[in-house]
Protein backbone atom coordinates (compact mmCIF):
# COMPACT_ATOMS: atom_id res chain seq x y z
CA UNK A 1 0.00 0.00 0.00
CA UNK A 2 1.41 3.33 -1.12
CA UNK A 3 -0.48 5.05 1.71
CA UNK A 4 1.87 3.72 4.34
CA UNK A 5 4.98 5.00 2.57
CA UNK A 6 4.78 8.32 4.41
CA UNK A 7 3.51 6.69 7.61
CA UNK A 8 7.12 5.82 8.30
CA UNK A 9 8.73 8.63 10.35
CA UNK A 10 12.02 8.28 8.43
CA UNK A 11 10.47 9.07 5.04
CA UNK A 12 8.13 11.69 6.50
CA UNK A 13 10.90 13.64 8.23
CA UNK A 14 12.40 15.47 5.19
CA UNK A 15 8.97 16.03 3.59
CA UNK A 16 7.67 17.61 6.83
CA UNK A 17 10.68 19.94 6.82
CA UNK A 18 9.99 21.21 3.31
CA UNK A 19 6.24 21.68 3.91
CA UNK A 20 6.88 23.44 7.22
CA UNK A 21 9.31 25.90 5.64
CA UNK A 22 6.94 26.93 2.83
CA UNK A 23 3.93 27.14 5.12
CA UNK A 24 5.84 29.34 7.58
CA UNK A 25 6.80 31.79 4.82
CA UNK A 26 3.25 31.88 3.44
CA UNK A 27 1.79 32.28 6.94
CA UNK A 28 4.02 35.29 7.66
CA UNK A 29 3.08 36.94 4.35
CA UNK A 30 -0.65 36.33 4.78
CA UNK A 31 -0.59 37.55 8.40
CA UNK A 32 1.00 40.82 7.22
CA UNK A 33 -1.63 41.25 4.47
CA UNK A 34 -4.51 40.23 6.76
CA UNK A 35 -3.50 42.58 9.57
CA UNK A 36 -2.97 45.43 7.09
CA UNK A 37 -6.51 44.94 5.75
CA UNK A 38 -7.83 44.54 9.26
CA UNK A 39 -6.29 47.70 10.64
CA UNK A 40 -6.17 50.07 7.67
CA UNK A 41 -8.49 48.96 4.83
CA UNK A 42 -11.58 47.53 6.58
CA UNK A 43 -14.13 50.20 7.52
CA UNK A 44 -15.19 51.04 11.06
CA UNK A 45 -18.27 49.12 12.23
CA UNK A 46 -21.48 51.14 12.42
CA UNK A 47 -22.47 49.86 15.89
CA UNK A 48 -19.29 48.91 17.70
CA UNK A 49 -16.78 51.38 16.29
CA UNK A 50 -13.13 50.27 16.28
CA UNK A 51 -13.54 47.56 18.92
CA UNK A 52 -14.91 45.14 16.33
CA UNK A 53 -11.43 44.82 14.76
CA UNK A 54 -10.74 42.06 17.28
CA UNK A 55 -12.67 39.73 14.94
CA UNK A 56 -9.65 39.57 12.63
CA UNK A 57 -7.92 37.59 15.39
CA UNK A 58 -10.84 36.27 17.42
CA UNK A 59 -12.91 34.55 14.74
CA UNK A 60 -10.04 32.81 12.87
CA UNK A 61 -8.59 31.70 16.24
CA UNK A 62 -11.96 30.30 17.32
CA UNK A 63 -12.36 28.47 13.99
CA UNK A 64 -8.86 27.02 14.33
CA UNK A 65 -9.45 25.94 17.92
CA UNK A 66 -12.37 23.75 16.80
CA UNK A 67 -10.86 22.60 13.51
CA UNK A 68 -7.51 21.60 15.03
CA UNK A 69 -9.37 19.54 17.62
CA UNK A 70 -11.15 17.62 14.85
CA UNK A 71 -7.87 17.00 13.01
CA UNK A 72 -6.17 16.00 16.27
CA UNK A 73 -8.94 13.53 17.08
CA UNK A 74 -8.77 12.19 13.52
CA UNK A 75 -5.05 11.45 13.85
CA UNK A 76 -5.57 10.03 17.34
CA UNK A 77 -8.29 7.68 16.06
CA UNK A 78 -6.14 6.66 13.10
CA UNK A 79 -3.24 5.92 15.44
CA UNK A 80 -5.51 3.87 17.67
CA UNK A 81 -6.93 1.86 14.77
CA UNK A 82 -3.83 1.36 12.63
CA UNK A 83 -1.18 1.40 15.36
CA UNK A 84 0.90 3.86 13.37
CA UNK A 85 3.31 5.76 15.56
CA UNK A 86 3.34 8.81 13.28
CA UNK A 87 -0.44 9.36 13.61
CA UNK A 88 -0.12 9.61 17.38
CA UNK A 89 2.78 12.01 16.93
CA UNK A 90 0.67 14.21 14.63
CA UNK A 91 -2.10 14.33 17.21
CA UNK A 92 0.34 15.22 19.97
CA UNK A 93 1.99 17.88 17.81
CA UNK A 94 -1.34 19.61 17.11
CA UNK A 95 -2.49 19.81 20.74
CA UNK A 96 -0.37 22.79 21.93
CA UNK A 97 -1.34 24.87 18.86
CA UNK A 98 -5.00 24.01 19.38
CA UNK A 99 -4.77 25.00 23.02
CA UNK A 100 -3.05 28.25 22.03
CA UNK A 101 -5.81 29.20 19.59
CA UNK A 102 -8.51 28.27 22.11
CA UNK A 103 -6.84 30.51 24.66
CA UNK A 104 -6.52 33.36 22.13
CA UNK A 105 -10.21 33.02 21.20
CA UNK A 106 -11.28 33.15 24.87
CA UNK A 107 -8.91 35.97 25.72
CA UNK A 108 -9.71 38.26 22.78
CA UNK A 109 -13.41 37.48 23.22
CA UNK A 110 -13.19 38.54 26.83
CA UNK A 111 -11.46 41.80 25.91
CA UNK A 112 -14.19 42.45 23.33
CA UNK A 113 -16.96 41.47 25.71
CA UNK A 114 -16.20 44.19 28.26
CA UNK A 115 -16.80 47.21 25.99
CA UNK A 116 -19.63 45.66 23.93
CA UNK A 117 -21.61 43.40 26.27
CA UNK A 118 -20.56 45.12 29.48
CA UNK A 119 -18.83 42.08 31.00
CA UNK A 120 -15.61 40.10 30.56
CA UNK A 121 -17.22 36.72 31.06
CA UNK A 122 -20.67 35.11 31.19
CA UNK A 123 -21.49 31.44 31.60
CA UNK A 124 -23.47 31.11 28.39
CA UNK A 125 -23.37 27.93 26.28
CA UNK A 126 -20.86 29.21 23.70
CA UNK A 127 -18.31 30.55 26.16
CA UNK A 128 -18.59 27.60 28.54
CA UNK A 129 -18.23 24.96 25.81
CA UNK A 130 -15.18 26.78 24.40
CA UNK A 131 -13.65 26.79 27.90
CA UNK A 132 -14.28 23.04 28.10
CA UNK A 133 -12.41 22.71 24.80
CA UNK A 134 -9.39 24.40 26.41
CA UNK A 135 -9.54 21.92 29.29
CA UNK A 136 -9.79 19.03 26.82
CA UNK A 137 -6.58 20.19 25.15
CA UNK A 138 -4.88 20.55 28.54
CA UNK A 139 -6.18 17.12 29.55
CA UNK A 140 -4.84 15.56 26.35
CA UNK A 141 -1.38 17.10 26.83
CA UNK A 142 -1.26 16.24 30.54
CA UNK A 143 -2.48 12.67 30.12
CA UNK A 144 0.06 11.95 27.42
CA UNK A 145 2.85 13.41 29.53
CA UNK A 146 1.76 11.55 32.66
CA UNK A 147 2.13 8.00 31.30
CA UNK A 148 5.67 6.68 31.06
CA UNK A 149 5.24 4.10 28.26
CA UNK A 150 4.81 6.07 24.99
CA UNK A 151 2.50 3.48 23.35
CA UNK A 152 0.16 3.41 26.34
CA UNK A 153 0.34 7.20 26.66
CA UNK A 154 -0.70 7.61 23.01
CA UNK A 155 -3.60 5.16 23.41
CA UNK A 156 -4.95 6.84 26.56
CA UNK A 157 -4.62 10.34 25.10
CA UNK A 158 -6.25 9.19 21.85
CA UNK A 159 -9.29 7.92 23.75
CA UNK A 160 -9.62 11.27 25.54
CA UNK A 161 -9.30 13.14 22.23
CA UNK A 162 -12.01 11.00 20.61
CA UNK A 163 -14.40 11.38 23.53
CA UNK A 164 -13.90 15.15 23.43
CA UNK A 165 -14.99 15.36 19.79
CA UNK A 166 -18.59 15.48 21.03
CA UNK A 167 -17.87 18.98 22.35
CA UNK A 168 -16.99 20.50 18.96
CA UNK A 169 -20.49 20.49 17.38
CA UNK A 170 -21.82 21.71 20.73
CA UNK A 171 -19.54 24.76 20.52
CA UNK A 172 -20.40 25.40 16.89
CA UNK A 173 -24.19 25.06 17.20
CA UNK A 174 -24.56 26.41 20.77
CA UNK A 175 -25.63 29.81 19.46
CA UNK A 176 -28.40 28.21 17.38
CA UNK A 177 -29.60 25.60 19.85
CA UNK A 178 -29.92 27.83 22.91
CA UNK A 179 -30.34 31.47 23.78
CA UNK A 180 -26.83 32.76 24.31
CA UNK A 181 -25.32 36.16 24.89
CA UNK A 182 -22.80 35.38 22.14
CA UNK A 183 -24.17 36.38 18.75
CA UNK A 184 -24.83 33.92 15.95
CA UNK A 185 -22.35 33.22 13.17
CA UNK A 186 -21.76 36.03 10.67
CA UNK A 187 -20.15 33.55 8.29
CA UNK A 188 -21.56 30.04 7.94
CA UNK A 189 -21.87 27.22 5.45
CA UNK A 190 -25.60 27.66 4.89
CA UNK A 191 -26.12 31.32 4.04
CA UNK A 192 -24.49 34.48 2.74
CA UNK A 193 -22.16 36.25 5.21
CA UNK A 194 -23.70 39.18 7.10
CA UNK A 195 -20.68 41.44 7.01
CA UNK A 196 -19.05 43.95 4.69
CA UNK A 197 -16.83 42.49 1.93
CA UNK A 198 -13.50 44.01 3.05
CA UNK A 199 -14.10 42.89 6.63
CA UNK A 200 -14.81 39.39 5.37
CA UNK A 201 -11.69 39.40 3.16
CA UNK A 202 -9.48 40.38 6.09
CA UNK A 203 -10.97 37.64 8.24
CA UNK A 204 -10.59 34.93 5.59
CA UNK A 205 -6.96 35.90 4.93
CA UNK A 206 -6.21 35.78 8.65
CA UNK A 207 -7.88 32.37 8.85
CA UNK A 208 -5.67 31.10 6.00
CA UNK A 209 -2.61 32.53 7.74
CA UNK A 210 -3.57 30.69 10.96
CA UNK A 211 -4.01 27.46 8.98
CA UNK A 212 -0.56 27.70 7.46
CA UNK A 213 0.96 28.68 10.81
CA UNK A 214 -0.65 25.65 12.45
CA UNK A 215 0.64 23.30 9.75
CA UNK A 216 4.14 24.77 9.99
CA UNK A 217 4.52 24.61 13.77
CA UNK A 218 2.92 21.19 14.16
CA UNK A 219 5.20 19.72 11.47
CA UNK A 220 8.23 21.24 13.18
CA UNK A 221 6.99 19.68 16.43
CA UNK A 222 6.55 16.30 14.72
CA UNK A 223 10.14 16.51 13.44
CA UNK A 224 11.33 17.13 17.00
CA UNK A 225 9.35 14.10 18.22
CA UNK A 226 10.78 11.90 15.45
CA UNK A 227 14.32 13.00 16.40
CA UNK A 228 13.65 12.33 20.09
CA UNK A 229 12.12 8.96 19.31
CA UNK A 230 14.79 7.82 16.88
CA UNK B 1 -12.21 -8.47 9.28
CA UNK B 2 -8.67 -7.44 10.05
CA UNK B 3 -7.91 -6.31 13.62
CA UNK B 4 -7.39 -2.73 12.43
CA UNK B 5 -10.82 -2.68 10.82
CA UNK B 6 -12.28 -4.02 14.04
CA UNK B 7 -10.62 -1.25 16.03
CA UNK B 8 -11.84 1.35 13.50
CA UNK B 9 -15.39 0.01 13.80
CA UNK B 10 -15.15 0.03 17.60
CA UNK B 11 -14.08 3.69 17.54
CA UNK B 12 -16.94 4.53 15.17
CA UNK B 13 -19.53 2.82 17.36
CA UNK B 14 -18.00 4.43 20.46
CA UNK B 15 -18.24 7.94 19.02
CA UNK B 16 -21.83 7.34 17.85
CA UNK B 17 -22.82 6.09 21.33
CA UNK B 18 -21.17 9.11 22.94
CA UNK B 19 -22.97 11.46 20.56
CA UNK B 20 -26.32 9.92 21.52
CA UNK B 21 -25.50 10.19 25.23
CA UNK B 22 -24.46 13.82 24.80
CA UNK B 23 -27.64 14.61 22.85
CA UNK B 24 -29.82 13.05 25.58
CA UNK B 25 -27.98 14.84 28.39
CA UNK B 26 -28.20 18.18 26.59
CA UNK B 27 -31.93 17.78 25.93
CA UNK B 28 -32.45 16.87 29.59
CA UNK B 29 -30.60 19.98 30.73
CA UNK B 30 -32.18 22.18 28.07
CA UNK B 31 -33.73 24.57 30.63
CA UNK B 32 -30.42 25.15 32.42
CA UNK B 33 -28.47 25.74 29.23
CA UNK B 34 -30.67 28.63 28.23
CA UNK B 35 -28.86 31.84 29.03
CA UNK B 36 -31.98 34.00 29.02
CA UNK B 37 -35.76 33.76 28.67
CA UNK B 38 -37.72 35.68 26.06
CA UNK B 39 -40.69 37.84 27.10
CA UNK B 40 -43.02 35.22 25.53
CA UNK B 41 -41.51 32.50 27.70
CA UNK B 42 -41.92 34.68 30.78
CA UNK B 43 -45.54 35.36 29.83
CA UNK B 44 -46.08 31.59 29.52
CA UNK B 45 -44.65 31.15 33.07
CA UNK B 46 -41.65 29.19 31.80
CA UNK B 47 -39.20 31.40 33.67
CA UNK B 48 -38.18 30.37 37.23
CA UNK B 49 -40.31 31.98 39.93
CA UNK B 50 -38.83 33.85 42.87
CA UNK B 51 -35.18 33.55 41.92
CA UNK B 52 -32.70 35.38 39.73
CA UNK B 53 -33.00 34.78 36.01
CA UNK B 54 -32.21 36.60 32.80
CA UNK B 55 -34.53 38.00 30.19
CA UNK B 56 -33.46 38.81 26.67
CA UNK B 57 -34.93 40.59 23.68
CA UNK B 58 -34.92 43.93 21.93
CA UNK B 59 -35.10 47.27 23.69
CA UNK B 60 -38.39 48.69 22.40
CA UNK B 61 -37.94 51.87 20.37
CA UNK B 62 -38.87 55.01 22.31
CA UNK B 63 -39.24 53.14 25.60
CA UNK B 64 -36.02 54.24 27.33
CA UNK B 65 -36.65 56.76 30.12
CA UNK B 66 -33.87 57.99 32.40
CA UNK B 67 -34.67 59.42 35.85
CA UNK B 68 -31.31 60.21 37.45
CA UNK B 69 -29.50 56.89 37.88
CA UNK B 70 -32.68 54.92 37.29
CA UNK B 71 -33.40 53.70 33.78
CA UNK B 72 -36.72 52.31 32.63
CA UNK B 73 -37.14 50.51 29.34
CA UNK B 74 -39.26 47.82 27.74
CA UNK B 75 -37.87 44.50 26.47
CA UNK B 76 -39.78 42.99 23.58
CA UNK B 77 -39.58 39.90 21.37
CA UNK B 78 -42.17 41.50 19.05
CA UNK B 79 -44.90 39.26 20.54
CA UNK B 80 -44.79 40.06 24.29
CA UNK B 81 -43.15 42.83 26.28
CA UNK B 82 -41.70 43.23 29.79
CA UNK B 83 -41.08 46.59 31.47
CA UNK B 84 -37.64 46.75 33.12
CA UNK B 85 -36.23 49.05 35.76
CA UNK B 86 -32.48 49.29 36.37
CA UNK B 87 -30.12 51.43 38.45
CA UNK B 88 -26.57 51.73 37.23
CA UNK B 89 -24.34 52.18 34.24
CA UNK B 90 -25.44 50.71 30.91
CA UNK B 91 -22.99 49.14 28.43
CA UNK B 92 -21.93 51.25 25.42
CA UNK B 93 -23.89 49.17 22.95
CA UNK B 94 -27.17 49.49 24.85
CA UNK B 95 -29.44 51.03 22.20
CA UNK B 96 -33.12 51.24 21.40
CA UNK B 97 -34.06 48.61 18.84
CA UNK B 98 -30.98 46.49 19.71
CA UNK B 99 -30.54 43.30 21.68
CA UNK B 100 -30.31 43.30 25.46
CA UNK B 101 -29.99 40.72 28.25
CA UNK B 102 -30.94 41.70 31.81
CA UNK B 103 -30.48 39.67 34.99
CA UNK B 104 -32.80 40.19 37.94
CA UNK B 105 -36.16 39.20 39.38
CA UNK B 106 -39.72 39.70 38.25
CA UNK B 107 -41.61 41.88 40.74
CA UNK B 108 -45.24 41.19 41.73
CA UNK B 109 -46.23 44.25 39.67
CA UNK B 110 -44.85 42.60 36.52
CA UNK B 111 -41.88 44.94 36.35
CA UNK B 112 -38.51 43.23 35.96
CA UNK B 113 -36.05 44.51 38.57
CA UNK B 114 -32.71 44.25 36.77
CA UNK B 115 -29.42 43.96 38.68
CA UNK B 116 -27.23 43.65 35.63
CA UNK B 117 -27.80 44.74 32.04
CA UNK B 118 -25.72 43.39 29.15
CA UNK B 119 -25.91 44.41 25.50
CA UNK B 120 -26.39 41.57 23.04
CA UNK B 121 -24.71 42.30 19.76
CA UNK B 122 -26.10 40.88 16.50
CA UNK B 123 -24.10 39.12 13.80
CA UNK B 124 -24.22 42.02 11.33
CA UNK B 125 -21.03 43.92 10.68
CA UNK B 126 -21.13 46.89 8.33
CA UNK B 127 -19.53 50.30 7.85
CA UNK B 128 -21.50 53.40 9.03
CA UNK B 129 -22.35 54.43 5.44
CA UNK B 130 -23.97 51.05 4.78
CA UNK B 131 -25.86 51.18 8.07
CA UNK B 132 -27.10 54.66 7.11
CA UNK B 133 -28.19 53.39 3.68
CA UNK B 134 -30.13 50.52 5.30
CA UNK B 135 -32.05 52.81 7.65
CA UNK B 136 -32.78 55.25 4.80
CA UNK B 137 -34.10 52.40 2.65
CA UNK B 138 -36.32 51.22 5.50
CA UNK B 139 -37.65 54.75 5.98
CA UNK B 140 -38.54 55.19 2.30
CA UNK B 141 -40.22 51.78 2.30
CA UNK B 142 -42.32 52.80 5.29
CA UNK B 143 -43.13 56.11 3.61
CA UNK B 144 -44.23 54.30 0.46
CA UNK B 145 -46.42 51.97 2.49
CA UNK B 146 -48.00 54.92 4.30
CA UNK B 147 -48.68 56.65 0.98
CA UNK B 148 -50.19 53.50 -0.47
CA UNK B 149 -52.58 53.11 2.47
CA UNK B 150 -53.49 56.81 2.16
CA UNK B 151 -54.32 56.41 -1.54
CA UNK B 152 -56.54 53.45 -0.74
Amino acid sequence: MKWFWYASPQTFFPLAGTIARWCAVAAAALTAIGLYIGFFVAPTDAQQGEVYRIIFIHVPAAWMSMFIYLVMAFWAALGLALNTRLSAMMAAALAPTGALFTFIALWTGSLWGKPTWGTYWVWDARLTSELILLFLYFGFIALRAAIEDPRRADRAAALLAIVGVVNVPIIYYSVQWWNTLHQGASVSFSRAPTMAATMLAGMIIMALAFWLYSIAVSLVRVRCMIREGA
Amino acid sequence: MKPRHKRLAAIGVGVAALAIVAALVLTAFEKNLVFFFTPSQVAANEAPQGRLFRIGGMVEKGSVKREGVEVRFVVTDTAKTIPVVYRGALPDLFREGKGVVAQGTLGPDGVFQAREVLAKHDENYMPPEAAHAVTEAQKTRQLQKAQETLVK
